[in-house]
């Protein structure tokens, strides 16, 4: 092996075996390049982006970007290769295009591995099947943090560089390697040492650990091997192959041409499709999914770009980020910084201080030991917001391939011209219409908007304004970055906005949408954010207005057949914090916040009705939350009389706390007539008195209760006359506001009733035909009889209409002449 | 013109090398003395100036290791070994070291041990209070000389850090935030020139290499005096973490509950492990802002909810039921201790705790008898 090694430094072929997103690979690959002037280069990835590789030449292609493929006919089925400026690959490409040197991707073509996704699909992530195969193995790469590990923990696959560091001493495989590659980058000496130690000692793992136990390893490898010679078959010798460190060994063995096409022989096969798409640094740094999982790529970014002293210029940059937020950070912490990043590096024997170093050395001295402000410089700089753009002229994504598929099976074309669509949601096709417009705002892309229905409201109806900009199409390119399929993008990136999500409203606001746009898997993460808000919302008022609308859509939710066990858990759990929020926020409130809390306590009212209905129902299905909501409406009963009973409270709230228990018949009449007694006791300011009223008597329904309950009207008619005159033009305004809403027949009643005298009490007898109608024990006859020959024409048993009109235009201007 | 303090002059601080043997509490130094000389003895990197030990001999001895000859060192301090590595070198590149951490969180500990390791010597040692005077830090002077024979060296007596300074060793300032502000700022000299003047006598004590300071302070206590800005600066902090995972903070308060227990006479309590194990898992998830599971997220109150208040509710809570209760520990006798230190502001606290006990506790398997005690203490 130590020939073939020492071969690298020789002629060619030169085999460069990297750590993908190393810095120090991406370095030593361009020094390596630069010495070996090789008339091609190869690079590990999918064949089918050759075609694509002139797009990055061009001046608006900035990376980090992904080579993405995807199935045609399943745009769901995706691998990404990203690639950041500090990539090898990256490096190797962009020196190939500067010094006009073919460079060709030579890993198994994505046809083959994204087939192989659909025989053998990831549990874990049915969205993307293709991506634990190749995207993982391309990215991570047996040289680099491997995707594949984290997924499938059955996977008993070596991690060559676990044991490499392991053997050297150390526990963290990624230390070992940044201590020993990328921090060593080729200093003046021979380029090409460090690919030569390297590919040694991975010849050696691979000794004692042959293929690792990765079948699919052994395909690829004969598919690179094959292309090498093809390769080499054009141009000799000079030519440079840029591939994982792991490969190198296998590419170096010389098997037999026929062994090779054997083993690749009868690969399945789909039909794929390859483009360019922008990237960020903190979807490299996201472990799971897509990312290629390196923790750092800002600090590797810095790496790669500082000329000189990174360390230094690395503190500098987290001191300029922490004065611009306002610390006071001076030179001196930097050089002090500096001092103890060193001095702890050669503690923990490294050559150079890393980013653990640099980290706890801005900890300790520019942060006071604290993490806040570090993990803004995580955020920020050792992650950083780099975005990626790539040309216009890269091919479409397949999110736009989706949606052209989803237009054409909806029957939805995109028209320039504004049309309006009236969707029936109880049918099918309309439903998912309706899911689509949806999700493509979410999504960002307005091609529908929602429109005032014309036809009649309903939750089961929906009307839209459609109109396709040409500009929509950039939208979807720039969407598919989230995903590509629209159900997935919309998923992705609800569940980004639920994470960056400042308000409780903005979340449930989320929730609604994602509801309506029928995004289930989505809507946990929403349900999650929407939780950790509520818990840590600090204004009751917040959440008791939180808790209607959430309320709202887990009755639309139901309508339109989405699992909501979750979100009624949610809810459960808001309703709670409610609860035990409300007393004390209760207290001392200003007549206009009274007001406004009163309104609160209708809607959480309503609100904690509904969902006592929602949670007791499907009590087999979603145990905890059928158990939360056991006890719903007694709590809120519970809450209620709290409130009632508190004098700190404003009276519009405790009147309408009575009155609410009293209409759920919690509260006996007795009980509401001693409270109201109560309140109404000469002791009591006749401001509070009136606000008590208007809480217990106010809005809808309230003036019947006057009217039925006779005890209750004598104690508003008693205190009222018993109020103070010069107090009376105080309170005024507050009854003329209670009674005024009223309408005019109950007003006239009461009127009536009050003209009559508060002696008379309801059930004193048959005797007093002059009573209150319907309280009497016995039948009014002649009452009865006078609806006699309404009910005849109505049945249609009478020919004599102009007396049954007589009749009703006499009780319409009764009622209206008092009205007034 | 600067000058050296006799070590003499320190015989009342009561160090040197002859260790009492009936001490209640030996210094670090003495108690691991095997330790520090084993360490010493095989120690083949370079030490700075005055160090006793290199500095990756002292992250051994403080975080526990095995040497070559086979000496056992023992763990001093259980945590984040970048805590224990971050202050050695601070210490190395002469920086002085700020020590933060709520009560209970081993701060003092791990300076004690830290001087011992360094420079053989934890005690000198100011331990700031609200009456700690300039003279505790800079220099006092013994009145009777002085007016016997004027100013003079002899007159003065010099401080602990004044030692520190002139031997070039380690000194401690424990409760740096509870002095009074203009006396912290003594420190801002002696820790950026590295000298003390003596004004009187027209001299200074100027540091010998090997001369830091480590400092302690509670950063979550109201009422402290905070640091100034300039003397901040001349200090790395370290906040020393609450212990990590239940299991070793539900361990610390166990044994230190049952060394209080044995010193108060208490009767021993049986199977009181569950209801540590139940207070810890409150103070925590209050205190964390998030349950055990991960899966629920809860206000914080404004107090600490330190491991040492843990402690003393679970000490209280052994004492009600010894004394009154049936001689086990009932979530009746930790409830009142618990909500006592939740519940430090009534207002805000009061609303946390209710909804800690409705969201959380309310739902927990095994948890009703515990819920049911903390209603009826609350109501």
């Amino acid at each position: 092996m130590t020939e073939d090694a020492a071969a690298a430094g020789g002629g060619g072929p030169w085999l460069l075996g990297v750590r993908h997103h190393g810095p120090g690979s991406a370095r030593a690959v361009r020094a390596a390049l630069e010495a070996a002037r090789p008339r091609i280069v190869l690079i590990e990835g999918p064949p089918e982006a050759d075609p694509l590789i002139p797009l990055a030449a061009e001046t608006d292609m900035r990376p980090p970007v992904a080579l993405l493929a995807h199935a045609v006919d399943e745009p769901g089925r995706s691998a990404f290769w990203p690639l950041a400026e500090f990539s090898p690959e990256w490096v190797a490409l962009r020196w190939a295009l500067e010094h006009g040197v073919p460079a060709r991707f030579i890993d198994l073509p994505a046809a083959h591995s994204l087939a192989r996704g659909s025989t053998v699909p990831d549990p874990a992530d049915p969205a993307a099947p293709g991506d634990a195969d190749t995207g993982g193995a391309a990215a991570g790469g047996p040289a680099g943090r491997d995707a594949q590990e984290q997924r499938a923990p059955a996977d008993v696959r070596v991690d060559p560089l676990a044991v490499l560091a392991g053997t050297a001493g150390y526990d963290d495989p990624e230390r070992w390697w940044e201590d020993v590659v990328e921090h060593r980058g080729a200093k003046g000496g021979d380029a090409f040492a460090p690919f030569a130690a390297l590919e040694e000692a991975m010849a050696m793992l691979r000794e004692a650990y042959g293929g690792g136990g990765q079948d699919r390893d052994l395909v690829r490898e004969a598919h690179m091997r094959l292309q090498l010679r093809a390769a080499r078959r054009e141009t000799g010798d000079d030519v440079a192959v840029v591939c994982g460190a792991w490969h190198v060994p296998a590419l170096r063995r010389k098997p037999a041409v026929a062994a090779d096409r054997a083993l690749l022989k009868g690969l399945p096969k789909v039909r794929a499709d390859l483009t360019w798409v922008p990237w960020t640094h903190r979807r490299l740094a996201r472990g799971g999914g897509y990312g290629a999982g390196i923790e750092a790529p800002g600090w590797y970014g810095h790496l790669f770009a500082a000329p000189d002293r990174p360390v230094e210029r690395w503190l500098t940059r987290v001191a300029g980020l922490l004065r611009e937020e306002d610390r006071i950070v001076s030179p001196a912490h930097v050089i002090e910084a500096v001092r103890l990043a060193d001095t702890l590096a050669a503690l923990r024997g490294r050559p150079l201080p890393g980013l653990r170093e640099t980290t706890d050395a801005a900890r300790a001295v520019m942060c006071d030991g604290s993490d806040v402000p570090l993990a803004l410089v995580r955020d920020r700089l050792v992650v950083g917001e780099a975005l990626g753009e790539v040309p216009r002229t890269a091919p479409a994504v397949p999110l736009q391939r989706d949606l052209d598929r989803l237009q054409r099976r909806l029957r939805l074309r995109p028209e320039a011209e504004d049309r309006e669509l009236e969707l029936d949601l109880r049918k099918d096709i309309d439903a998912e219409r309706s899911r689509l417009l949806h999700r493509l705002r979410l999504l960002g892309v307005d091609w529908g908007e929602p429109a005032a229905s014309r036809v009649g409201t309903g939750t089961f109806r929906e009307t839209w304004r459609l109109r396709w900009e040409p500009e929509l199409a950039v939208r979807v390119a720039e969407a598919g970055v989230w995903g590509t399929t629209v159900i997935a993008a919309a998923n992705g990136r609800a569940e980004a906005d639920a994470a960056a999500a400042q308000a409780l409203a903005e979340v449930t606001a989320l929730a609604e949408r994602c509801l309506q746009a029928g995004l289930t898997e989505a809507l946990s993460a929403v349900m999650r954010a929407l939780a950790d808000r509520a818990a840590l919302e600090a204004d009751v008022g917040r959440l008791a207005q939180a808790l209607p609308a959430l309320v709202r859509s887990l009755r639309y939710g139901d309508v339109r057949g989405t699992d909501t066990g979750a979100l009624a858990e949610v809810a459960a759990g808001l309703a709670d914090r409610v609860f035990v929020g409300l007393p004390p926020a209760c207290a001392a409130l200003a007549p206009d916040a009274a007001d406004e809390m009163r309104r609160r306590l209708d809607a959480v009212h309503g609100a904690v009705g509904l969902l006592a209905d929602v949670t007791d129902v499907p009590a087999g299905r979603a145990a905890p939350a059928a158990r939360r909501g056991d006890g719903l409406r007694p709590r809120w009963q519970e809450v209620l009389r709290v409130l009632s009973a508190r004098d700190a409270v404003p009276g519009q709230v405790r009147g309408r706390a009575v009155r609410l228990l009293l209409d759920d018949g919690r509260m006996g009449q007795d009980e509401a007539a001693r409270l109201m007694g109560l309140a109404l006791s000469p002791g009591t300011p006749p401001q509070d008195a009136a606000a008590w009223i208007e809480g217990f008597v106010g809005g809808g329904g309230g003036g019947m209760l006057l009217v039925h309950d006779e005890r209750l009207l004598s104690l508003v008619d008693g205190w009222l006359t018993g109020v103070p005159a010069q107090a009376f033009t105080d309170v005024l305004p507050l009854l003329r506001r209670t009674f005024a809403a009223y309408e005019p027949g109950v007003r006239r009643t009461l009127g009536e009733l009050v003209r009559r005298g508060p002696e008379r009490r309801p059930g004193a007898g048959p005797a007093a035909r002059t009573g209150l109608p319907g309280f009497a024990a016995g039948l009014d006859d002649e009452r009865a009889d006078a609806v006699v020959p309404v009910a005849r024409l109505l049945l249609g048993l009478d020919g004599a209409p102009d007396a049954a009109d007589g009749d009703r235009d006499d009780s319409d201007t009764g009622l209206v002449g008092v009205g007034t | 013109m600067s000058v050296s303090v006799e070590t003499t002059v320190a015989a009342s601080g009561g160090r040197g090398p002859a260790p009492t043997a009936h001490a209640l509490r030996p210094h670090a130094e003495t108690a691991f003395a095997h330790e520090l000389a084993a360490l010493a003895a095989q120690d083949d990197r370079p030490r700075p100036d005055r160090w006793r030990l290199s500095p990756w001999a002292v992250a051994t001895y403080l975080l526990g290791g095995t040497l070559p000859d086979g000496t056992v060192i023992t763990p001093k301090y259980v945590g984040p070994r970048r805590i224990v590595e971050v202050a050695v070198t601070t210490l190395a590149t002469d920086r002085a070291l700020l020590l933060l951490g709520v009560p209970g969180t081993a701060k003092t500990w791990v300076s004690e041990h830290l001087a011992a390791a360094v420079s053989g010597d934890s005690t000198l040692l100011v331990q700031g209070t609200a009456g700690t005077p300039e003279e505790a830090i800079r220099y006092g002077w013994n009145y009777a000389q002085l007016l016997a024979r004027g100013p003079s060296r002899d007159a003065l007596v010099p401080s602990p850090v004044m030692r520190a300074m002139a031997e070039g060793t380690t000194a401690r300032v424990e409760e740096l935030t509870r002095i009074p502000a203009d006396v912290q700022d003594t420190l801002i000299t002696i820790l950026s020139e590295k000298t003390l003047p003596i004004p009187e006598l027209g001299q200074e004590v100027q540091a010998v290499r090997g001369f830091n300071l480590i400092a302690t302070a509670n950063d979550r206590d109201r009422g402290v005096n905070d640091l100034s800005s300039a003397l901040r600066r001349r200090f790395n902090t370290v906040v020393l973490p609450l212990p990590a995972s239940v299991e070793s903070e539900v361990d610390i308060v166990s044994r230190r509950v049952d060394q209080i227990g044995r010193s108060l006479d208490l009767p021993p309590v049986p199977d009181g492990i569950d209801e540590i194990r139940r207070v810890v898992t409150v103070f925590r998830e209050l205190r964390d802002g998030i349950t055990a599971d991960g899966r629920t997220k809860v206000k914080s109150p404004s107090g600490t909810l330190s491991t040492a208040e843990a402690i003393s509710v679970v000490t209280g809570g052994l004492a009600l039921s010894a004394h009154f209760g049936d001689g086990v520990l009932r979530p009746a006798d930790v409830a009142a201790g618990v909500l006592g230190a939740v519940v430090r502001d009534p207002a805000s606290d009061r609303v946390v705790w209710q909804e800690y006990l409705e969201a959380v506790v309310r739902e927990r398997d095994g948890w009703s008898d515990f819920y049911r005690a903390c209603r009826e203490v609350g109501a």
